[in-house]
């Protein structure tokens, strides 16, 4: 071990979930889901094809969960049936091991002040203003005036817009709009805060703002929470773990790291695809499918996923491949203190044939993809 | 004494106006909810309901006013023991008035996004909240915009029960105008229609728009 000890740790620290919530949110052995699916199935009428189909899924307490897939996959199905804004035409749904599947409109409405939801288009009400738009499920739930005013003062504060609670919501921004969606959304202390696509409709800059107001809020109020996107931006800068939804079907789960770092399923490729480097048009176009000499140099594509913490050796790879060695495109990053990305490289003038070139980069990469010959 | 008349005449048409547009806002609004929120995915489903009730609404606003007023003289003379007179006016300009404009109300609730309606059910509204704290007060400047309409067009509707013996401009206008060819007496009952119909415009846009947050 002593050469591991001698590697340089990628991160100064590694992952370490600030709460204990978070920790039993690793460790699902720990504690009991906090949101359990099983055998969820949902058609809606006039429709051949299941929105969603054979679901079992477990959400631990105090995590981020991402769900994620292409449009029409059955995201925002599944998330709605947490909250029972969507009715599941089979399977069922237990918050806290209860099935919330035969509430009544008595327990429904309480189990709906337990759960925060925002949206991609807000959905504020326009005829009122910030202030009262975020005072408006203490108000339905009979909350008395004093205490209201605590509560939305407070609110208002953790979100950075004291200063726009007279406003109404058009003289807003998006990234404002939100801000308010999600005070509105805390109002009631939820222990499951629900972010159905509560950032496509913003731009960079203010989604890079936003998902750090929602880790800031899962950190410091140990709440649940569970966000569907079809960015997979998003899902590496929050989330802990991650559910690929394809056609109403889960076809891959797991920690985030995982996912992005060794995809298995196509869909996940794809959607990940507009995060990952491509090869130069210049180099492609030179790129040749065959060897058309046996000294042209080889390149490859190197999938680093992140199942070593510690940050990839390079010197042990270019003594491994032997010869030149250049570094064509690629990059590493930390994604929950796992060092995972792709590097591209070109090996030419190795002593060793080209199969064995191959053979020695899948000792050191986690997948190892030939895109070529280039003379 | 012509002064009277008019005077007269104005109060008449604003009683009969005023009257049956109140009634009407009253039933009407509740009648637009009912109509919305019993349509299929609503948020109070009844289908049977909302097509009895629709088709009733139909049924009125199909039926010219003219035709309806006459139509309806045994009932009005069931209601107010007459069938002359503004109070007379009232009862057919009613029942006019209130499916007229809560078809007009029950657009502007339509229009209400349903994303609103989704996140008031999410932050634990019960059905009746979501009427009273979302469609009502986002629907609102359009429901205004309507009752302008509705104002304006009982205008119209009561100078044709004047024709027919109610009282009102419409009254004054057809006997003094039109049976004695006074040709000054009508015109000044057309300027006093036009004042009066630009004033509630005016009044009514003022107001919508001042609702208006959008």
């Amino acid at each position: 071990m002593s050469a591991a000890n001698a590697r340089l740790a990628l991160d100064a620290q590694p992952f370490t979930p600030p709460q204990n919530a978070q920790q039993r949110a690793l460790h699902p052995e720990l504690s009991t889901a906090h949101i359990r699916f099983i055998g969820l199935n949902k058609t809606y009428p006039g429709q051949a094809a299941p929105a969603l189909s054979g679901i079992d899924l477990n959400i631990q307490r105090g995590e981020i969960f991402g769900i994620i897939g292409r449009s029409g996959a059955g995201k925002s199905s599944l998330i709605r049936t947490i909250n029972r804004l969507e009715q599941p035409s089979s399977g069922r749904v237990l918050i806290d091991q209860v099935d919330i599947g035969e509430f009544d409109e008595d327990r429904l409405v309480n189990l709906r002040r337990r759960i925060g939801m925002i949206f991609q288009h807000f959905n504020l009400m326009s005829a009122k203003t910030v202030w009262q738009n975020v005072e408006l499920p203490l108000k339905v739930a009979g909350v008395p005036k004093d205490q209201r005013q605590r509560k939305v003062a407070a609110l208002l504060e953790l979100v950075g817009l004291q200063e726009k609670h007279h406003v109404y919501p058009a003289q807003l921004s998006g990234g404002q709009k939100q801000r308010v969606g999600i005070a509105r959304a805390l109002v009631h202390d939820p222990e499951i805060l629900l972010c159905d696509e509560a950032t496509s409709a913003l731009d960079p800059e203010t989604t890079e703002s936003i998902l750090g107001l929602l880790r800031d809020i899962n950190q410091r109020l140990g709440l649940t929470v569970v966000l569907i996107t079809h960015e997979m931006a998003v899902i590496r800068e929050i989330c802990h773990r991650v559910v690929v939804l394809e056609r109403g079907h889960i076809v891959e789960q797991g920690a985030v790291w995982q996912v992005f770092g060794e995809p298995q399923h196509d869909v996940s490729k794809t959607l990940l695809a507009p995060l990952q480097p491509t090869l130069p048009a210049h180099l492609q176009a030179r790129l040749h499918a065959q060897a058309p000499r046996p000294e042209a140099a080889l390149v490859l594509r190197l999938r680093v996923s992140g199942r070593d913490t510690h940050a990839p050796q390079l010197s042990t790879l270019f003594s491994a491949l032997g010869g030149q060695v250049s570094l064509l495109q690629g990059g590493i990053e930390s994604i929950q203190g796992r060092a995972l990305g792709q590097l591209v490289i070109a090996v030419e003038q190795s002593p060793h044939s080209h199969d064995n070139v191959i053979e020695r980069a899948r000792e050191w990469a986690a997948q190892v993809e030939v895109l070529g010959y280039v003379v | 004494m012509w002064f009277d008349r008019l005077l007269q005449g104005v109060l008449d048409t604003l009683l009969m106006v005023g009257v049956s547009s109140l009634i009407a806002l009253l039933a009407g609004i509740p009648l637009a909810v009912i109509l919305v929120t019993s349509d299929k995915g609503g948020i109070f489903e009844a289908p049977t309901v909302n097509r009895v009730l629709g088709a009733f609404v139909n049924l009125f606003r199909s039926i010219p006013f003219l035709i309806l007023m006459v139509a309806l003289i045994p009932f009005t003379r069931l209601i107010v023991g007459t069938t002359y007179g503004v109070w007379a006016a009232v009862v057919p300009l009613t029942i006019a008035a209130t499916p007229f404009f809560a078809r007009i109300a029950e657009v502007s609730l339509r229009e209400v996004d349903h994303g609103l309606i989704e996140a008031a059910q999410a932050m634990g509204c019960r059905r009746w909240h979501i009427v009273w704290h979302v469609l009502l007060p986002e629907a609102l400047p359009g429901i205004v915009g309507g009752f302008t309409i509705t104002l304006v067009t009982m205008i119209n509707s009561s100078a044709m029960a004047g024709a027919i013996g109610a009282g009102g401009l419409g009254d004054i206008a057809y006997r003094y105008g039109y049976q004695r060819f006074d040709s000054q007496i009508m015109l000044t009952v057309i300027v006093m229609l036009v004042v009066l119909v630009a004033l509630i415009q005016l009044g009514g846009d003022r107001l919508a728009k001042g609702l208006n947050k959008r």
